[in-house]
């Protein structure tokens, strides 16, 4: 059985018909073809699928479509500028080295954004509790606490 | 003029697609009409497949093909080849038990693929893969490396279990000086088996065209080319021209990525018989079961000394789990890459080490970042750390009474080193670290009613891996050279194809700092082609920390020949002598006048031919060299790893972790410091949190997932200290050594150096989870009463 979905996704409006079971981060990746979503493990621990809904960070692979009717999501495919410019996070984890292969990288910069909104100048620890659920096993975390502690005063508490 | 570019903190050419979600990864690659493929594995350690019905899944919705054990037997696809032929100490070849694609007749790990189902989509292909239905007779199974000889057989032809007993060194002299000793010290430890865990799942695509006979396969690879050469030549018996592998971006390898797997073949064979392109993915709980481990040796190991603490001997015996079949290198990484590396970076005079590799009911093992390294650094620094307290020597003391100091040195297991200087990373590391403030750092801690400790790890590498002629003649079955092409555009910029792969280490920029600096032009007129056989010509990949010593080296000496055919081209060009024309920082000067061409003008020149030494030149200018290294690089450095512990809860805490490298030159900084960083958590989950566990009577993964594997988190650890000395590299051209490994090397033995110390026990077993602290603690006060 389809059931039609439909919800805003970087800004512009989308739908679709996916079966009930279709997970968000599939109809992301599948339907809408970003791929900049990533699915890292099936157990919601690794993190590499965060994206805003609402404004709020979760992990895309724990919902299904279903639950993000009408809902606004920004996936890592929206963070930059439309003329492409890095947004201050994104500039900030080049900035620091803060990703070696990328894979769990739009996760972690989705969180960020997140977290950087109510912490514009977050100490390390803080950083590193935020960062509990987004596993990287290349970097050893020390540059991504780096270039969200930049990143984050550099976004000043807005997106 | 352009600053130097080796050396540079250059932000890096891959970060913005990764930064916007435009990496492409295997998974994200979408062929037109492709199917989807789920692996039907088993649930048993060990069982008779009495009969497999696939009639129902055949059946389900959307299925457009189910295959066996027997399907590919009767197709004629080989099983997996290993690619190191180990030598016993009988003289003996290893036994090599068929490793097929898909099980015939037993299953012998949880995970081994039974069956493969192929159906129109993901969804599809998953129902009905439920309804394969497989008679299991299970048998008695053991994932013991200890218990492994006496274990039910696993293999028809493997007595005892047995892959092989091998050897290096020489006992007697070993045996001797251990009857002279006036102290010896002895452990006895298991070098915890470990999951990889790149965060990217692996996973690959095969397709086949009809129109000219042709496979292409997409794959999470970190060796594109030997993949291809695997599969082709050992597996499908297809011609290699036949058959692109690509493996675009990668998400992570540490080790995992270098096999060939059975999934990869089986994808890819299916495509043709399906005639569409097949897409597999693993879902993380497969990864789990089906990705090589790595790890999982049983060892006792002894060090003789005299009364001064200068090291006389070493003996060490050691069992290495190979799990249920031979992976692709797994031969060779308790063997070549382990016994060779004893030495460390003393000057032990004579070494013995005995290796028995067995066969369990596990996933196979293979080489894991540092493979064989962290196991031999492990032996030598917990020895050597453990060795100063029993002699009441300073342990800092003890490794300098043992330093090598001079070089070239040739160790007495096989291993030449070039160039060193292990004081200079040692006195570094414990200004770095303050180590003469740990005294009052510990008072402070016994005063809030907890232990402090402080550990060293002075570890030494091989990497650059390797002589061909000496990888050979110690039974490796590929050579070990890389290659490299540079191609200049007829206006000048320029597109270098390397046989190394990236999958995080940053090649499109370090190898593009090179290309620049070498040749003068800006590094954005050079970009860095990886990781497709369809247009690198020719490639090794990238393991062992080779990339940089192997596959850089390849570079620049095509860029010498570039550079070489250019000054030709410019003699002819200026009417003067080639002998007389210098190239510097982009342009060709006639030696001692003003007269000159800049690098464009002459590549212009070499593709508008007009005026041109037809007779002496072919137009153009693209070169391309193959490397076949001198030696292995020896990448070596000191770690100090200070650590408080809770007495109520066992929880270790890292104050302070100081890592000081020497990995030669250096190209780009801020890259090598974030491989060091990588390393030293992936050393530091072995050390503290990371543990593979299997269920001892069922065989079962217990660590099956992200919930029971315990991956360090950024709250885990801390950050580091990090910094460097320079030795260079005497034997290629940059002077460089190798870094990605380093940190996962020395960082176990470090931090349980600390641990040790701050309990004041001989020895915790890995992971020092808070549990098994808190059993030594327990210990400690009921022997205290």
């Amino acid at each position: 059985m389809t059931l039609k979905v439909s919800m805003k996704v970087n800004g512009k409006p989308v739908s679709a018909d996916v079966e009930a079971r279709t997970l968000l981060v599939t109809y992301i990746r599948e339907n809408l073809r970003l791929t900049g979503t990533h699915v890292g493990c099936d157990t919601a621990q690794c993190g590499a699928c965060t994206v805003l809904m609402n404004g709020k960070a979760i992990k895309s692979c724990s919902i299904v479509a279903m639950q993000a009717e009408g809902a606004d999501i920004m996936t890592i495919e929206g963070v930059a500028k439309a003329d492409g410019t890095l947004h201050p996070m994104q500039a900030a984890f080049k900035e620091n080295h803060g990703l070696q292969c990328g894979f769990c990288t739009p996760g972690m910069v989705m969180n960020a954004l997140d977290f950087a909104k109510s912490h514009p100048n977050p100490s390390e620890q803080e950083v590193r509790e935020a960062l509990e659920g987004n596993l990287c096993r290349c970097t050893g975390y020390h540059n991504i606490v780096k270039s969200i502690m930049a990143g984050a005063k550099a976004m000043n508490g807005k997106i | 003029m352009n600053a130097p570019l080796i050396g540079a903190r250059v932000a890096r050419k891959e970060d913005y697609r990764f930064l916007t979600g435009a990496g492409q990864y295997t998974d994200d690659v979408q062929m037109p009409n492709q199917a989807h493929a789920v692996f039907v594995r088993s649930p048993h350690a060990h069982a008779s497949l009495k009969k497999i019905s696939v009639e129902k899944a055949r059946k389900a919705p959307g299925v457009i093909g189910v295959f066996v054990g027997k399907d590919l037997a009767d197709a004629k696809v080989g099983g997996l080849p290993c690619g190191w032929l180990i030598t016993d100490v009988n003289g003996q070849p290893m036994k090599e038990p068929p490793h097929p694609c898909l099980a015939q007749g037993k299953a012998r790990h949880v995970g081994d693929q039974v069956a493969v189902v192929i159906a129109e989509t993901l969804a599809q292909a998953k129902d009905a893969a439920e309804l394969v239905d497989v008679d299991y007779e299970v048998l008695p199974s053991n994932t013991e490396a200890r218990k492994a000889s006496k274990a039910p057989q696993i293999h028809d032809g493997v007595a005892d279990n047995t892959c092989y007993v091998w050897a290096l060194g020489d006992k007697a002299a070993c045996d001797a000086a251990f009857a002279k000793a006036a102290h010896v010290t002895k452990l006895e430890f298991v070098n915890n088996r470990l999951i990889p865990n790149a965060i990217e799942p692996r996973a690959a695509i095969g397709a086949y065209s009809r129109a000219d006979d042709s496979y292409t396969l997409y794959v999470a690879s970190q060796n594109p080319h030997v993949e291809r050469l695997l599969m082709t030549a050992f597996v499908l018996g297809l011609p290699e021209h036949k058959v692109r592998v690509v493996a675009p971006d990668v998400g992570g390898g540490f080790g995992s990525k270098i096999y060939l797997y059975a999934e990869d073949v089986v994808v890819t064979w299916a495509a043709k018989q399906l005639n569409r392109p097949v897409k597999w993915t693993a879902e993380r709980s497969e990864s789990f079961v089906s990705d090589a481990h790595g790890r999982d040796h049983v060892t006792v190991a002894e060090l003789a000394m005299d009364r001064d603490g200068k090291f006389l001997g070493m003996r060490v015996k050691t069992t290495a789990n190979m799990g249920a079949y031979l992976s692709t290198f797994a031969s060779c990484v308790p063997t070549i890459l382990y016994a060779t590396l004893l030495a460390g970076q003393y000057t032990t005079p004579v070494i013995h080490c005995e290796v028995t590799a067995v066969f369990t009911n596990t996933t196979p093992v293979d080489a894991y970042r540092g493979a064989g390294r962290p196991e031999a650094t492990y032996v030598v620094e917990r020895l050597v750390e453990t060795a100063a307290r029993e002699m009441k020597l300073d342990p800092a003391e003890i490794r300098r009474r043992n330093f090598i100091r001079s070089f070239p040195y040739q160790t007495p297991v096989a291993l030449q080193y070039d160039t060193g200087d292990y004081e200079a990373t040692l006195k570094a590391a414990q200004q770095l670290a303050d180590v003469p403030g740990f005294q009052k750092r510990k008072e402070e801690s016994i005063k809030k009613g907890k232990l402090r400790g402080l550990g060293y790890a002075a570890y030494i590498e091989a990497c650059g891996i390797a002589p061909s002629a000496v990888a050979g003649s110690l039974g490796a079955r590929a050579g070990l050279f890389e290659a490299g092409e540079v191609r200049v555009h007829p206006t000048g910029s320029v597109t270098v194809f390397t046989g190394s792969h990236s999958h995080g280490q940053g090649h499109e920029t370090t190898f593009a700092q090179v290309v620049a600096d070498r040749l003068g032009i800006p590094i954005e007129n050079v970009d860095i082609v990886h990781g497709d056989t369809s247009k690198v010509l020719f490639g090794m990949g990238t393991y062992g920390s080779r990339s940089i010593a192997v596959g850089g080296t390849a570079i620049v000496k095509a860029l010498d020949k570039i550079i070489a055919k250019g000054k030709k081209i410019a003699a002819h060009l200026l009417e003067a002598a080639e002998s007389d024309i210098e190239y510097d920082r982009g342009e060709f000067k006639v030696a001692g006048t003003d007269k000159k061409k800049m690098f464009g003008e002459v590549a212009f020149a070499a593709y508008v031919p007009h005026n041109y030494p037809h007779d002496k030149l072919e137009p153009g200018l693209n070169e391309n060299a193959f490397y076949d290294p001198a030696n292995f690089t020896f990448p070596a450095g000191t770690y100090v790893c200070e650590v408080e512990i809770d007495r109520d809860t066992g929880v270790v805490k890292i104050e302070r972790f100081t890592a000081v490298d020497d990995f030669g030159k250096i190209i780009n900084p801020m890259i090598v410091e974030g491989q060091v960083h990588g390393g030293l958590v992936q050393g530091i989950g072995q050390a503290l949190t990371e543990g593979c566990r299997y269920d001892l009577e069922n065989g079962q993964l217990v660590t099956g997932s992200y919930m029971d594997y315990c991956m360090p988190r950024a709250d885990d650890v801390p950050s580091f200290k990090v910094d460097t000395r320079e030795t260079p590299c005497t034997h290629n051209p940059l002077g460089v050594k190798g870094c990605g490994e380093a940190g996962a090397i020395g960082s176990p033995a470090a931090l349980m150096n600390a641990i040790t110390d701050a309990l004041g026990v001989k020895d915790v077993a890995m992971p020092a989870t808070a549990q098994t602290v808190w059993k030594h603690l327990q210990e400690k006060s009921h022997a205290r009463v």
